[in-house]
């Protein structure tokens, strides 16, 4: 086959663009089309038919002018060049360069909608990441080659806390640290520079590449942003060696970007107008996490979901969670007190802690203590439930003590300076000292022998 | 359906939905889309052309380019070689895919799903000789096909007549002819150990059966309150992060099942990896050989194509099926059967059908129901009883119970293990819920807990669920008007729940000890956290306040019982009896020298 080109547009609406008397054209190539003002702007096949097709236009279909549109076909996937100058630079959902560099010359040219990894390949997660983050170090581990999502809402720190992790992010005992993929879709001009302010300033930049999509940049762009960040990812985590953080902000912007073009082509609505293929499709960007066997690279994922109206149960953050390995739930109400970073950990979760922690990995009472916090903290949520009903005064000496505890945890444990890099053994202490509040019959999760070697109570 | 290839030609790509035009295909046919020689299945006809859903991506694919009708349905083989083997959706062997084409699945890639360079050890039937009439399900012979399981090498359905031959005993491969057999109109069949089956077809079978056995699985939230049964239908619905993979791969690992099949559909790959890196390592408490031995997986994962996902729960009961009719119990886990329900969803809308609720089609009920209907305890043709028991994951939107496949599920399903996001956030596994669970089946399990393991069994149930419910009920007093309005019974019918909850129905998938519970150990827990409310409750009837009893050593280790010691170790769990009546004792005669005193 080879590159063909058509005057023949016959519709433009919502970034889709339908072009007939074609002739063979391939599913889910890439389009270039030139306008009537002669700006180029890019696209892919979304449905071919005999002699029409239906084009997906990055840049959106705003001012097209049918009969002054030129639509060639390329006869090629929609592609990124890559090699290791790749670092250190900032391109758009395309790849193509936004820092006013030239673009990246390569003969490695990987198409960006990647493949699925076979089951049989992959390698079970295992290494524990000291985020040096008390809440999810010690109640929520991160493991290398791990998704887990922050789970946020418009105001919270969820930028704060992902660059924090950005920058601590280490094995224990290791100083070898990640590189980082940024990919940022639909967010404001001061977040992409708060980004890019902060990984200047630690002196990391050599190790990030940048994906940049602006609120005001077209919203379709975002659909191929975060493949194309991850093609970069794959590219350094197994042909560079690399361990690889992506941090995907925000899929909210993504998914709604999503809804935008699945209306207009007329797709049936599931939840709240998005597709049905919501989850299939954030499964595609999501799943390509992961170890592989015999790769020694590794891409660990944290997205950024801000929750519309606060709502976990929205389509985006409950196909998410449906899909990531664990969440890290943001709490307003924890925010509002000052409290950063304001993390909930009641419905926060990491799947994949199990296999990092413990005896080799971290510390061997390390599972028990998770347990212990979480039943202690979930009594305690009750106990102020209770006492904003009745009144703290009429709770038993008991529930009172259960209300002193969870203010030291929400202050002490949760709460800890945005460059504060706890390790994990400082962690795991703190622990013992806030459960050591309540007698050791109380805490029935550890074992006698935890108690015996960590209970600094005095009962 | 004939053996002739059609060829056509494809006109039309939508994503998976191909439209092509190839005159003379049949519905359900297999067809081969392009160059790179996709599958597909035909899921409507018009006229001269067929659409056709493709169980791979079709990037790439143009109009003009060739499709071929294969003449078949999308069928599996069932033969010796399954066990202990990773299939994807339309059962390509994953781990042979994985050598041949690398970490990613090359598309168009075909590998058959058995092996056919391995021999396998083969006896014949001794009861057999020539001139015997043989029908569908006739064993001819065995392999040891793993450690644990042997197969048997069946007569195909369909075929019936007089014996001709069967091979000696001796080395062969799949392909190799083990029988012959002549039907009544003289046509010789010649019969391998293996054979096809179309998966959306059940396969059929003399009688179905009510069970009658329990399906043990370990856990005591599950055997104890809400049994199931081997031959059964369950479900298990939460959101996410509730913990239904979990109770899944717990069953997988724990129940007493001859043969496990496990189908990852629409779910993570990191969560296949882990039983495929674990079960090779575990011991299974009844045989004590390796779990892998008697596990098969299906993996379609969420990333993979969607189609497949759908054909995957497919492929899955129909090896299930295959197994029972050997004779064997066979336990078919599929999570989740939401992700099944939203392919059939995405197809559909492709296809610009009506959708109905939440964009599900209108069969979405039946198909639903079609799937569980294929569990069930039956009489075989040639190997006695056997059972497929099916149970889905069921991941509701937003964790709303009342979204169509739950509610669709629930109507269909003989036990419901609820999950609770509650239960779950406070770190309380297995959050099955024990108000909203049921089981259909408590009266037929009481039967065998009352011969095998206690005649109480029933008695102690009902008392643990009364308290629980006592407990409910009196939260909310509490939450009305605060703990002092309770009396001390009321209190320690309080502490009564939280040892029946502790103590009990948690239980830790981690916890090397307490992982797995038997039967024995199930009661013997039961029994001693309601002794010991009922101890308590008569002391305080006699005036011995609750704060008395609230801190007992005795309260924490009957918290901590359970993984302090194993199954094997009952002993020792019963020997806690003696404290607690020890204790108890103490209590009283403490109390009344001091009611004498005063
Ligand atoms: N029985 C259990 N014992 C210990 N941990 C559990 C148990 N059930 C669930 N969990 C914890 O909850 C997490 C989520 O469970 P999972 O089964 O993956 O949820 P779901 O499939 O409902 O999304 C697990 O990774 C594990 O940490
Ligand atoms: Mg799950």
């Amino acid at each position: 086959m080879s590159i063909k080109e058509y005057r023949t547009a016959i519709e433009a609406r919502g970034g889709l663009l339908v072009v007939k008397d074609t002739a063979g054209i391939a599913f889910g190539d890439r389009v270039q089309i030139k306008d009537h003002a002669g700006n180029t702007r890019n696209g892919q096949v979304i449905r071919s038919a005999d002699n029409e097709v239906l084009i997906l236009v990055f840049e959106g279909t705003d001012d097209l002018d049918l009969e002054n549109t030129w639509v060639r076909f390329l006869d090629e996937p929609v592609e990124i060049a890559l090699s290791p100058e790749i670092l250190g630079r900032e391109f758009n959902g395309l790849g193509e360069p936004r820092d006013g560099r030239p673009p990246v010359l390569s003969n490695i040219r990987r198409p960006v909608g990647g493949s699925a990894i076979n089951p049989a390949a992959r390698t079970y997660p295992r290494e524990f990441i000291q985020t040096g983050i008390s809440t999810i170090d010690g109640l929520n581990s991160l493991v290398r080659g791990q998704k887990l999502p922050i789970f946020s809402g418009s105001g919270l720190p969820h930028n704060r806390l992902a660059a924090q992790i950005g920058r601590q992010a280490k094995l224990v005992d290791q100083e070898s640290s990640f590189s980082v993929v940024f990919a940022a879709m639909g967010v404001s001009y001061a977040d992409a520079k708060f980004f890019r302010d902060e990984f200047a300033s630690s002196g990391v930049l050599r190790n990030v590449v940048m994906f940049i999509n602006l609120a005001d940049d077209p919203p379709v762009e975002r659909l191929t942003l975060p493949r194309t960040a991850l093609t970069a990812a794959e590219y350094l985590a197994y042909d560079l060696d690399r361990h690889v953080l992506v941090i995907l902000t925000d899929m909210t912007n993504y998914a709604e970007a999503l809804r935008e073009v699945a209306t207009a082509k007329g797709d049936v609505p599931a939840r709240k107008g998005y597709p049905g293929y919501l989850y299939s499709d954030l499964a595609e960007i999501y799943e390509r996490c992961g170890r592989i066997h015999q790769r020694h690279g590794s891409i660990t994922m944290m997205p950024v979901v801000s929750m519309p109206s606060d709502d976990i149960t929205h389509p985006i953050p409950d196909l998410t969670g449906y899909i990531t390995e664990g969440q890290i739930v943001l709490s307003r109400e924890l925010h509002n007190q000052g409290i950063y970073p304001p993390v909930h950990i009641s419905p926060s979760l990491s799947r994949l802690m199990k296999d990092g922690i413990g005896k080799d990995d971290t510390r061997e009472d390390h599972p028990r203590v998770a347990g212990q916090i979480y039943a202690l903290y979930a009594r305690a949520q009750e106990t102020r439930n209770l006492a904003s009903i009745i009144g703290a005064d009429e709770l038993s000496e008991r529930d009172r003590r259960y209300l002193t505890f969870a203010d030291a945890f929400d202050e002490r444990f949760v709460g800890q300076g945005e460059s504060e890099d706890r390790s994990i053994e400082a962690t795991l202490n703190l622990a013992w000292e806030l459960m050591s509040m309540f007698p050791r019959d109380m805490l029935t999760r550890v074992k006698e022998t935890d108690l015996a070697k960590y209970y600094q109570g005095t009962d | 359906m004939s053996d002739t290839k059609r060829t056509g030609i494809i006109r039309d790509i939508n994503g998976p939905i191909v439209t092509v035009e190839l005159p003379g295909v049949r519905s359900g046919e297999q067809v081969k889309i392009g160059e790179l020689g996709l599958f597909g299945e035909v899921i409507s006809l018009r006229g001269q052309l067929a659409v056709v859903q493709t169980y791979e991506s079709t990037d790439g694919v143009r109009p003009g380019e060739p499709a071929q009708g294969l003449g078949w349905p999308l069928s599996v083989e069932l033969g010796p070689g399954l066990m202990g083997g990773i299939f994807d959706g339309v059962q390509r062997p994953l781990e042979k895919i994985a050598l041949e084409s690398g970490d990613y699945i090359r598309r168009g890639i075909s590998v058959p799903a058995l092996d056919r360079a391995r021999e396998w050890e083969f006896e014949p039937n001794r009861e057999l000789s020539p001139g015997t009439k043989v029908g569908p399900g006739v064993v001819l012979g065995t392999v040891q096909e793993t450690t644990t399981v042997l197969h048997r090498i069946m007569v195909p359905p369909g075929v019936e007549g007089e014996l001709l031959e069967v091979a000696p005993a001796g080395e062969y491969d799949i392909e190799s002819t083990i029988a012959r057999v002549r039907d009544p109109r003289g046509i010789s069949h010649r019969l391998s150990m293996y054979q096809r089956w179309p998966v959306r077809k059940p396969r059929p079978y003399l009688r179905r059966d009510d069970g009658i056995s329990p399906l043990i699985t370990g856990q005591r939230v599950i055997d104890t309150f809400f049994p199931q049964l081997k031959g059964g239908k369950g479900a298990v619905p939460g959101p996410f992060g509730a913990g239904k993979t979990v109770v899944q791969q717990q069953i997988a690992r724990w129940s007493n099942a001859d043969i496990v099949i496990y189908v990852g559909c629409g779910e993570r790959g990191n969560e296949l990896v882990d039983v495929l890196e674990s079960f090779p390592e575990l011991d299974d408490p009844y045989t004590g050989r390796k779990l892998m031995e008697r596990t098969l997986l299906v993996a379609n994962t969420s990333n993979m194509p969607v189609v497949a996902r759908e054909a995957s729960v497919y492929v899955g009961i129909t090896m299930a099926e295959y197994y029972r009719d050997m004779g064997y119990d066979v336990v078919m886990l599929a999570d989740s059967t939401s992700r099944w329900a939203e392919a059939l969803r995405e197809v559909s809308g492709r296809l610009g059908q009506m959708p109905v609720e939440e964009g599900y089609p209108a069969y979405l009920a039946s198909r639903l129901a079609a799937v569980y209907e294929r569990a069930g305890r039956v009489e075989t043709y040639g190997a006695g009883s056997g059972s497929v028991t099916l149970i889905g994951a069921v991941s509701p939107p937003g964790g709303d119970f009342s979204e169509p496949v739950t509610s669709h599920t629930k109507d269909i399903i003989e036990t419901f293990w609820a999950l609770s996001k509650e239960l779950a956030d406070a770190r309380h596994y297995p959050s099955i819920d024990w108000v909203t669970s049921f089981s259909k089946h408590v009266q037929t399990a009481a039967q065998w807990w009352h011969k095998e393991i206690d005649p109480d069994w029933e008695k102690r149930r009902t008392s643990a669920l009364a308290l629980l419910a006592r407990d409910a009920e009196l939260s909310r007093i509490v939450n009305l008007v605060g703990p002092e309005a309770l009396s001390d019974a009321q209190r320690w019918e309080l502490e009564g729940a939280s040892l029946i909850k502790e103590g009990v129905l948690q239980q830790s998938a981690l916890d090397e000890i307490d992982t797995f519970c038997s039967p024995q150990k199930q009661f013997a827990l039961l029994d001693l956290a309601i002794t010991i409310y009922k101890r308590g409750a008569a002391l305080i009837k006699l005036g011995v306040p609750v704060s008395e009893l609230q801190h007992l050593p005795l309260m924490a280790k009957m918290r901590r019982l359970k993984s302090m010691y194993s199954s094997e170790q009952l002993d020792q769990v019963l020997a806690f009896r003696a404290e607690v009546d020890h204790a108890m004792e103490s209590v009283r005669i403490e109390y009344a020298k001091h009611g004498e005193q005063v």
